[in-house]
């Protein structure tokens, strides 16, 4: 019968997700058992401790406040508006409202039966997924501690299609194929070949492909004599052709071109050699097409003769970052060969700047990233943040050492900078004097900076802490790591102060509207997401890390290693890492779309989907924060 | 005389519903009353040869709208009238599945049960199914009946006494987003959401209780 009521709620429910990601039948019945309901403002939907009820809830009208109560004090935890969905979990966890729920305005509610809701989890992996996503993020609320790990029995199906990577990256094919009718002679067909600059005709027949003619043919077969150029096609032609249909990958063309043993594949509308030829495609197209995979731009690299040709191909580079995102590529995948790439093209401008100098270096160096590419997260083009450290020689020496590696530094950054990697602008460079020192100097310094830890240095030496080497002598490397980690061993106060000046910018309660919904209830409609979100992840990671002596940079690296030496908390940093992939992929996305770095969210562009993505990041930035406000007793920081 | 006197047998949609509206018991507790909000879409506004093309219904229970519990019954028609197809879009032979009018009535009295029924300007509505009962040879509807117009007036304020509130007015004044109007479950939903609304305000002073809404009812007492 017609429901015209639930075909409006339908209409509703499928632009909010996870709705947007079920079938339309079960949308459709999930639409004709949804309960109406409407409060008036400040009444109380929910109170926490209640016994859960039977549905949960998403907001058709108006917006909902999310509370609290810790020690009789009321917590204000997110306001939510139309299209959030809020009581979810304690009916997946079979556990009492956390949280309390009560009208901010007056508002209208659908409640949506949780006992339908069930089987849609179980049944579509995407929507576990986006539920996963919103969890995950923060499982490690102090009140379900309990629920470690897994929320739903299909999660290691999920993540093991987020950790596998095949070439799905699909084919690019010749769609104008050329061709002629069996009845052509050899002679005019070699005649069309030659004038159209190719090396196989296919044969047609009412456009369905029945042979192919290659130079091979014309070599083994004409050209021996055993047949001549007044000869039809189809008595020479190769019979049957081997086809594929349209939506061919790199992968499945390789694999059928090795198995079939043949340089060119015909690609027909359904696959078969019974419908019509769509296009061809040869093993020429499958190598230009890998023209973009990681190896080859790595292989171009290493032959590069100047700084232009690896701005060329840095800009390769970041058209492939943008087809892997568009794939949905796994982040981690994705920032793992990007970084290769980048070291790649560091490691040939030190290379050709040696040449360039025509001598070989005084002594034994290594060249550092520092920063992002140190902790190798680089996806955008950004500042260049570099040192150099070479090792200890006599004094006498100093000076004529220095300003060698000082000259070979000048030229690396300026070469960089060519690639595109502009100059830092605090000067933190290697062709910086500062930063252009031996083994002994960095010693010193880094214990000056660890035992004399004021808030300007500190901030200033952050990005010293993520040192990785690039190029060069790998012991120097291990010294310096190993004096660094001595020095903070000894000095664990150190840590207190880099957790102060880091905790200074705790993330956002979430959105609202147009706006950032904050702590202290101040409204904002533009969002740094670099400064808000991202970097209280790395910094609390780096702090952990250097805390424990994990000799590690990257920040999902990090935080892997954290979850192994502190079992207690994996589930706090799982969903600090889950949070800094979706954080990571977001800023990057949000960066080549608009040609920017990324750092900046206009809050108004953001769909539902991508408002409730973010927002699910903000709750383990606090968690984490809270975490390191408690370990390294930063409230007992005196001000300086 | 004496036949005046014998019982008449009635068909047993209709016994049936008679006892289940004087014998139930939800009556005395408001969360327990299932109401059905309900519009019909007529051919026109004559009670005598106007007829019934669709009611949409939906009902509401304990301050809830429960989309499981609607109904949406078209009717066959044999009387048609050109003008108001503008309004309602329902043409003679569109693709809704149609039922007689002596099935469709069944149905909703069948689906109605011992609700108590919620609309706007219920006389009309309720008038237009008294119509067709009378046609199938039985008595007017037994259900008590609810309106939002006078339970507007109740609410407001001020002097209402004369004015009539059209359904878009009280969308204003109640804030109800309007979409699907001139469809019976359109205008069902839409009474429905004011009646919520209604009720949470009537509870502000007083609490809940049938029959002080009943009494809002001044120009149609049954």
């Amino acid at each position: 019968m017609k429901n015209t009521i639930s075909e409006r709620i339908f209409d509703f429910l499928k632009n909010y997700p996870p709705f947007n990601l079920i079938s339309n039948a079960t949308l459709m019945e999930v639409s004709q058992n949804v309960e109406i309901q409407y409060v008036e403002k400040d009444q109380i939907i929910f109170s926490q401790n209640d016994s859960p009820h039977e549905h949960f809830y998403i907001i058709y009208q108006g917006s909902v406040r999310l509370y609290r109560f810790v020690e009789n004090e009321k917590l204000m935890l997110d306001i939510c508006d139309e299209g959030d969905l809020f009581g979810l979990r304690p009916l997946i966890m079979k556990e009492n409202y956390v949280m309390g729920a009560s009208a901010n305005e007056e508002t209208i509610l659908y409640g949506i039966p949780i006992a339908l809701f069930h089987d849609i989890v179980l049944n579509y992996p995407k929507v576990s997924q986006f539920l996963i996503a919103s969890f995950a993020t923060n499982t490690r609320e102090p009140f379900s501690e309990k629920h470690k790990g897994k929320l739903f029995a299909n999660v290691s199906a999920i993540q093991k299609i987020e950790n596998s990577f095949s070439e799905i990256q699909s084919a690019n094919y010749n769609k104008n194929p050329i061709t002629c009718s069996p009845e052509t002679t050899v002679q005019t067909a070699c005649i069309i070949m030659t004038k159209n600059i190719i090396n196989s005709i296919i044969v047609t027949e009412n456009d369905i492909p029945i042979g192919i003619i290659t130079d091979k043919d014309i070599k083994t077969k004409i050209g021996t004599g055993l047949y001549k150029i007044t000869h039809k096609v189809s008595e020479i032609m190769n019979s049957p052709v081997v086809t594929f249909h349209q939506n061919i990958s790199v992968a499945e063309a390789q694999i059928k071109l090795l198995k079939h043993k043949v340089s060119h594949l015909c690609i027909t509308k359904d696959g078969t050699n019974k419908t019509e030829l769509v296009g061809i495609l040869t093993q020429q197209d499958l190598i230009l097409t890998q023209g973009n995979s990681p190896s080859l731009l790595i292989k171009e690299i290493k032959n590069a003769k100047d700084a232009e040709t690896l701005k060329h191909i840095r800009t390769k580079a970041s058209e492939l970052t943008k087809g892997y995102l568009e794939q949905e590529i796994p982040i981690y995948f994705v920032t793992k060969v990007i970084s290769e790439i980048n070291t790649a093209i560091t490691k040939k401008a030190i290379r050709l700047s040696v040449s360039e100098i025509g001598k070989e270096p005084p002594t034994k160096f290594s060249w550092l990233a520092l920063g992002s590419q140190g902790r190798k997260e680089q996806l955008l083009m950004t500042d260049q943040d570099n040192a150099l450290v070479f090792e200890n020689v006599a004094p006498a020496e100093y000076n004529r050492v220095k300003n060698y590696f000082l000259q070979l530094a000048e030229k690396v950054t300026e070469k960089l900078h060519i690639v595109g990697f502009d100059y830092c602008p605090a000067n933190i460079m290697a062709s910086n004097p500062k930063w252009c020192i031996s083994l002994e100097e960095w010693e010193q310094q880094f214990e000056e900076w660890i035992t004399d830890p004021i808030p300007e240095k500190i901030l200033l030496s952050i990005i010293f802490f993520d040192f990785e080497l690039i190029y060069g002598d790998e012991s120097l490397y291990n010294k310096m790591a190993e004096s660094v980690f001595k020095t903070i061993e000894k000095n664990q106060i150190f840590l207190g102060f880099l957790g102060k000046v880091t905790l200074d910018n705790p993330p956002p309660l979430g959105f609202f509207k147009q706006f950032l919904v904050e702590d202290n209830g101040e409204n904002k409609d533009s969002f740094d997401i670099k400064s808000r979100a991202i970097r209280p992840l790395v910094d609390a990671a780096r702090i952990l890390s250097l805390h424990h002596n994990l000799r590690v940079n990257n920040t999902i690296s990090r935080y892997e290693k954290l979850m192994e030496v502190e079992p207690q908390n994996s589930d706090l940093f799982e969903s600090c890492a889950n949070a800094f992939k979706i954080l990571l992929q977001f800023r990057t996305s949000q960066g080549l779309a608009n040609n920017d770095s990324g750092k900046f969210v206009e809050i108004n562009n953001l769909n539902k989907a991508d408002r409730l993505k973010l927002k699910s990041c903000f709750k383990p930035i606090k968690n984490v924060q809270e975490t390191i406000k408690l370990r390294f007793k930063t409230s007992q920081i005196p001000h300086i | 005389m004496i036949h005046f006197f014998k019982k008449k047998r009635f068909p047993k949609f209709w016994s049936t519903h008679i006892e289940k509206v004087q014998n139930s018991q939800k009556y005395a507790n408001f969360e327990d009353i299932r109401f059905v909000a309900l519009d019909t879409e007529t051919t026109g506004f004559d009670y005598e040869n106007d007829r019934i093309l669709c009611i949409g219904a939906v009902a509401i229970k304990n301050n809830k709208i429960l989309v499981s519990d609607a109904i949406e019954i078209y009717v066959k028609q044999d009387v048609f009238n050109k003008e108001t197809v503008k309004i309602h879009g329902i043409r003679k032979d569109g693709n809704e599945v149609k039922f007689s009018e002596e099935e469709a009535i069944i149905k909703f009295i069948d689906y109605l049960d011992d609700a108590v029924i919620v609309a706007h300007h219920t006389a009309f509505d309720v008038n237009m199914i008294n119509m067709a009962l009378k046609r199938l040879k039985v008595g007017s509807l037994e259900s008590k009946q609810l309106d939002t117009n006078y339970i507007h007036k109740k609410i407001a304020k001020t002097d209402t006494y004369k004015k009539i509130f059209s359904l878009e007015e009280l969308c204003e004044i109640y804030n109800v987003k309007m979409h699907d109007r001139h469809t019976a479950s359109g205008d069902a939903l839409i009474t429905a959401y004011l009646f919520l609304k209604q009720t949470a305000k009537y509870k502000k002073n007083n609490a809940l209780n049938l029959f002080d809404l009943i009494n809002t009812n001044y120009h149609l007492l049954k």
